[in-house]
Protein backbone atom coordinates (compact mmCIF):
# COMPACT_ATOMS: atom_id res chain seq x y z
CA UNK A 1 0.00 0.00 0.00
CA UNK A 2 3.01 2.16 0.24
CA UNK A 3 3.64 1.87 -2.71
CA UNK A 4 0.82 3.99 -3.92
CA UNK A 5 2.22 7.07 -2.19
CA UNK A 6 5.78 7.11 -4.90
CA UNK A 7 5.30 9.57 -7.39
CA UNK A 8 5.46 7.65 -10.71
CA UNK A 9 8.69 9.76 -11.57
CA UNK A 10 10.09 7.89 -8.83
CA UNK A 11 9.05 4.73 -9.45
CA UNK A 12 9.96 5.37 -13.45
CA UNK A 13 13.51 5.95 -11.77
CA UNK A 14 13.82 2.49 -9.76
CA UNK A 15 12.83 0.96 -12.47
CA UNK A 16 15.28 2.26 -14.74
CA UNK A 17 17.80 1.46 -11.99
CA UNK A 18 16.96 -1.86 -12.25
CA UNK A 19 14.13 -2.25 -9.85
CA UNK A 20 11.73 -4.37 -11.51
CA UNK A 21 9.22 -4.33 -8.57
CA UNK A 22 8.49 -0.40 -9.78
CA UNK A 23 7.21 -1.17 -13.24
CA UNK A 24 4.76 -3.77 -11.25
CA UNK A 25 3.86 -1.24 -9.49
CA UNK A 26 3.41 1.66 -11.68
CA UNK A 27 1.20 -1.10 -14.37
CA UNK A 28 -1.35 -1.95 -11.25
CA UNK A 29 -1.75 1.88 -10.72
CA UNK A 30 -2.35 2.88 -14.13
CA UNK A 31 -3.90 -0.65 -15.97
CA UNK A 32 -7.57 0.16 -15.47
CA UNK A 33 -6.75 3.84 -16.85
CA UNK A 34 -5.39 2.63 -20.03
CA UNK A 35 -6.84 -0.39 -20.26
CA UNK A 36 -10.04 1.19 -20.19
CA UNK A 37 -8.98 3.92 -23.13
CA UNK A 38 -7.78 1.22 -25.35
CA UNK A 39 -11.23 -0.87 -24.84
CA UNK A 40 -12.95 2.07 -24.98
CA UNK A 41 -11.70 2.62 -28.54
CA UNK A 42 -11.35 -0.97 -29.89
CA UNK A 43 -14.18 -2.53 -27.98
CA UNK A 44 -13.21 -6.21 -27.97
CA UNK A 45 -11.34 -7.57 -24.96
CA UNK A 46 -8.59 -9.44 -27.02
CA UNK A 47 -7.36 -6.85 -29.03
CA UNK A 48 -7.35 -4.34 -26.54
CA UNK A 49 -4.79 -7.03 -24.24
CA UNK A 50 -2.71 -7.15 -27.44
CA UNK A 51 -2.68 -3.12 -27.55
CA UNK A 52 -2.05 -2.97 -23.78
CA UNK A 53 0.71 -5.51 -24.31
CA UNK A 54 2.88 -4.10 -27.42
CA UNK A 55 2.18 -0.46 -25.26
CA UNK A 56 4.30 -1.52 -22.64
CA UNK A 57 6.65 -3.72 -24.70
CA UNK A 58 7.15 0.14 -26.26
CA UNK A 59 7.77 1.85 -22.48
CA UNK A 60 9.67 -1.62 -21.55
CA UNK A 61 12.33 -0.63 -24.65
CA UNK A 62 12.02 2.78 -24.53
CA UNK A 63 12.71 2.77 -20.02
CA UNK A 64 15.52 0.42 -20.30
CA UNK A 65 17.40 1.99 -23.51
CA UNK A 66 17.27 5.53 -21.40
CA UNK A 67 15.31 7.15 -24.04
CA UNK A 68 12.81 8.46 -21.73
CA UNK A 69 13.06 11.77 -20.35
CA UNK A 70 10.95 12.21 -17.25
CA UNK A 71 9.16 15.29 -17.07
CA UNK A 72 6.57 13.81 -14.65
CA UNK A 73 4.35 12.79 -17.37
CA UNK A 74 4.59 9.15 -17.39
CA UNK A 75 0.74 8.28 -17.39
CA UNK A 76 -0.06 10.84 -20.58
CA UNK A 77 2.99 9.70 -22.43
CA UNK A 78 1.48 5.57 -21.77
CA UNK A 79 -1.67 6.84 -23.21
CA UNK A 80 0.30 8.65 -26.14
CA UNK A 81 1.70 5.15 -26.86
CA UNK A 82 -1.33 3.83 -27.11
CA UNK A 83 -3.29 6.19 -28.83
CA UNK A 84 -0.73 5.64 -31.97
CA UNK A 85 -1.10 1.96 -30.96
CA UNK A 86 -4.72 2.11 -31.51
CA UNK A 87 -4.32 4.40 -34.65
CA UNK A 88 -2.00 1.87 -36.48
CA UNK A 89 -4.61 -0.78 -35.38
CA UNK A 90 -7.39 0.81 -37.49
CA UNK A 91 -5.44 1.94 -40.41
CA UNK A 92 -4.50 -1.64 -40.82
CA UNK A 93 -8.03 -3.03 -40.22
CA UNK A 94 -8.93 -0.16 -42.77
CA UNK A 95 -6.44 -1.00 -45.80
CA UNK A 96 -7.71 -1.47 -49.05
CA UNK A 97 -6.39 -4.05 -51.31
CA UNK A 98 -5.22 -2.26 -54.12
CA UNK A 99 -5.27 -3.70 -57.32
CA UNK A 100 -2.90 -2.80 -60.09
CA UNK A 101 -3.60 -3.28 -64.42
CA UNK A 102 -1.45 -5.73 -65.79
CA UNK A 103 -1.53 -7.53 -69.11
CA UNK A 104 -2.87 -10.70 -67.94
CA UNK A 105 -5.28 -8.64 -65.59
CA UNK A 106 -7.97 -6.15 -66.43
CA UNK A 107 -9.00 -3.87 -63.49
CA UNK A 108 -12.60 -3.98 -65.08
CA UNK A 109 -12.71 -7.41 -64.43
CA UNK A 110 -13.12 -6.84 -60.85
CA UNK A 111 -15.22 -3.46 -61.17
CA UNK A 112 -18.65 -3.34 -62.80
CA UNK A 113 -21.40 -0.37 -62.72
CA UNK A 114 -25.09 -1.64 -61.82
CA UNK A 115 -26.37 0.16 -64.71
CA UNK A 116 -28.43 -2.53 -67.10
CA UNK A 117 -27.21 -3.16 -70.59
CA UNK A 118 -29.26 -2.29 -73.19
CA UNK A 119 -30.25 -6.28 -73.97
CA UNK A 120 -31.40 -6.07 -69.85
CA UNK A 121 -33.46 -2.68 -70.52
CA UNK A 122 -35.13 -4.17 -73.31
CA UNK A 123 -36.07 -7.23 -71.21
CA UNK A 124 -37.18 -5.10 -68.14
CA UNK A 125 -39.52 -3.20 -70.29
CA UNK A 126 -40.76 -6.30 -72.17
CA UNK A 127 -41.47 -8.21 -68.60
CA UNK A 128 -43.06 -4.94 -67.70
CA UNK A 129 -45.72 -4.67 -70.73
CA UNK A 130 -45.97 -8.62 -69.95
CA UNK A 131 -47.19 -8.26 -66.16
CA UNK A 132 -49.26 -5.33 -67.05
CA UNK A 133 -51.24 -7.00 -69.84
CA UNK A 134 -51.37 -10.10 -67.28
CA UNK A 135 -52.99 -8.14 -64.65
CA UNK A 136 -55.34 -7.14 -66.87
CA UNK A 137 -57.06 -10.17 -66.43
CA UNK A 138 -57.67 -10.91 -63.29
CA UNK A 139 -60.99 -10.06 -61.11
CA UNK A 140 -61.63 -6.33 -60.89
CA UNK A 141 -61.46 -6.50 -56.55
CA UNK A 142 -58.14 -8.21 -56.88
CA UNK A 143 -56.71 -6.08 -59.76
CA UNK A 144 -57.47 -2.77 -57.70
CA UNK A 145 -55.59 -3.74 -54.92
CA UNK A 146 -52.46 -4.78 -56.75
CA UNK A 147 -52.43 -2.00 -58.93
CA UNK A 148 -52.72 0.21 -55.78
CA UNK A 149 -50.32 -1.22 -53.55
CA UNK A 150 -47.79 -2.45 -55.90
CA UNK A 151 -47.78 0.82 -58.57
CA UNK A 152 -49.35 3.77 -56.44
CA UNK A 153 -47.71 2.71 -53.26
CA UNK A 154 -50.42 2.54 -50.52
CA UNK A 155 -50.64 0.84 -47.70
CA UNK A 156 -53.44 -1.49 -46.99
CA UNK A 157 -54.87 1.02 -44.53
CA UNK A 158 -55.31 3.57 -47.11
CA UNK A 159 -56.29 0.95 -49.75
CA UNK A 160 -59.05 -0.46 -47.28
CA UNK A 161 -60.22 3.12 -46.85
CA UNK A 162 -60.45 3.94 -49.99
CA UNK A 163 -62.22 1.10 -51.37
CA UNK A 164 -64.54 0.73 -48.27
CA UNK A 165 -63.32 -2.75 -47.28
CA UNK A 166 -61.49 -4.18 -44.07
CA UNK A 167 -57.68 -4.41 -44.35
CA UNK A 168 -57.73 -8.01 -44.25
CA UNK A 169 -60.18 -8.56 -46.98
CA UNK A 170 -57.34 -5.99 -48.73
CA UNK A 171 -54.74 -8.42 -47.70
CA UNK A 172 -56.92 -11.49 -48.65
CA UNK A 173 -57.18 -9.49 -52.11
CA UNK A 174 -53.70 -8.87 -52.80
CA UNK A 175 -53.20 -12.70 -51.85
CA UNK A 176 -55.32 -14.06 -54.03
CA UNK A 177 -54.12 -11.62 -57.18
CA UNK A 178 -50.97 -13.03 -56.22
CA UNK A 179 -51.92 -16.80 -56.21
CA UNK A 180 -54.13 -15.89 -59.42
CA UNK A 181 -50.83 -14.34 -61.23
CA UNK A 182 -48.53 -17.13 -60.92
CA UNK A 183 -51.78 -19.85 -62.24
CA UNK A 184 -52.13 -17.28 -65.56
CA UNK A 185 -48.35 -17.51 -65.57
CA UNK A 186 -47.53 -21.56 -64.79
CA UNK A 187 -50.96 -21.88 -67.19
CA UNK A 188 -49.11 -20.15 -70.05
CA UNK A 189 -45.79 -21.22 -69.35
CA UNK A 190 -44.62 -17.36 -69.64
CA UNK A 191 -40.94 -16.69 -68.41
CA UNK A 192 -40.66 -13.58 -66.96
CA UNK A 193 -37.45 -12.82 -66.32
CA UNK A 194 -34.24 -10.45 -66.63
CA UNK B 1 -39.11 12.53 -19.53
CA UNK B 2 -35.88 14.00 -21.13
CA UNK B 3 -34.41 12.02 -23.68
CA UNK B 4 -30.97 11.11 -23.18
CA UNK B 5 -29.08 11.50 -26.45
CA UNK B 6 -25.64 10.73 -25.16
CA UNK B 7 -24.32 7.04 -25.68
CA UNK B 8 -23.75 5.14 -22.80
CA UNK B 9 -19.25 5.47 -22.78
CA UNK B 10 -17.59 2.15 -23.58
CA UNK B 11 -14.75 2.95 -20.61
CA UNK B 12 -15.51 1.53 -16.96
CA UNK B 13 -13.17 1.95 -14.19
CA UNK B 14 -13.18 -1.84 -13.77
CA UNK B 15 -11.89 -3.06 -16.97
CA UNK B 16 -8.30 -4.56 -16.56
CA UNK B 17 -5.90 -6.28 -18.66
CA UNK B 18 -5.41 -10.01 -18.49
CA UNK B 19 -3.82 -11.12 -15.63
CA UNK B 20 -1.63 -13.49 -17.87
CA UNK B 21 -0.58 -10.02 -19.88
CA UNK B 22 0.38 -8.38 -16.91
CA UNK B 23 2.37 -11.09 -16.22
CA UNK B 24 3.83 -11.73 -19.92
CA UNK B 25 5.04 -8.17 -19.29
CA UNK B 26 6.80 -8.33 -15.82
CA UNK B 27 8.67 -11.52 -17.27
CA UNK B 28 9.49 -9.87 -19.99
CA UNK B 29 10.53 -6.61 -18.60
CA UNK B 30 13.05 -8.70 -16.53
CA UNK B 31 14.52 -11.37 -19.22
CA UNK B 32 15.38 -8.20 -21.38
CA UNK B 33 18.66 -6.30 -21.53
CA UNK B 34 19.36 -3.42 -23.85
CA UNK B 35 22.75 -2.68 -24.35
CA UNK B 36 24.01 -0.11 -26.02
CA UNK B 37 27.12 0.31 -28.47
CA UNK B 38 28.38 3.31 -30.44
CA UNK B 39 24.95 4.71 -30.37
CA UNK B 40 23.84 1.27 -31.31
CA UNK B 41 21.22 -0.46 -29.06
CA UNK B 42 20.87 -4.63 -29.18
CA UNK B 43 18.03 -6.06 -27.15
CA UNK B 44 19.22 -9.19 -25.61
CA UNK B 45 16.83 -11.15 -24.20
CA UNK B 46 17.33 -14.00 -21.39
CA UNK B 47 15.45 -16.95 -21.75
Amino acid sequence: MADLHIPDALLVKNYVEGNENALATLIKRHESKIYGFIYSKIADRDISNDIFQDTFIKVIKTLKSNSYNEEGKFLPWVMRISHNLIVDHFRKTKKMPMYRETEEFSIFSIMSDDCLTIEGKMIVDQVEIDLKKLIQELPEDQKEVLVMRMYQDMSFKEISELTGVSINTALGRMRYALMNLRKIIDKHQIILTN
Amino acid sequence: MAKIYSKKTLASKDLKPKKEVVSFLLSYSQALKVVKIDNKSFEVIAN
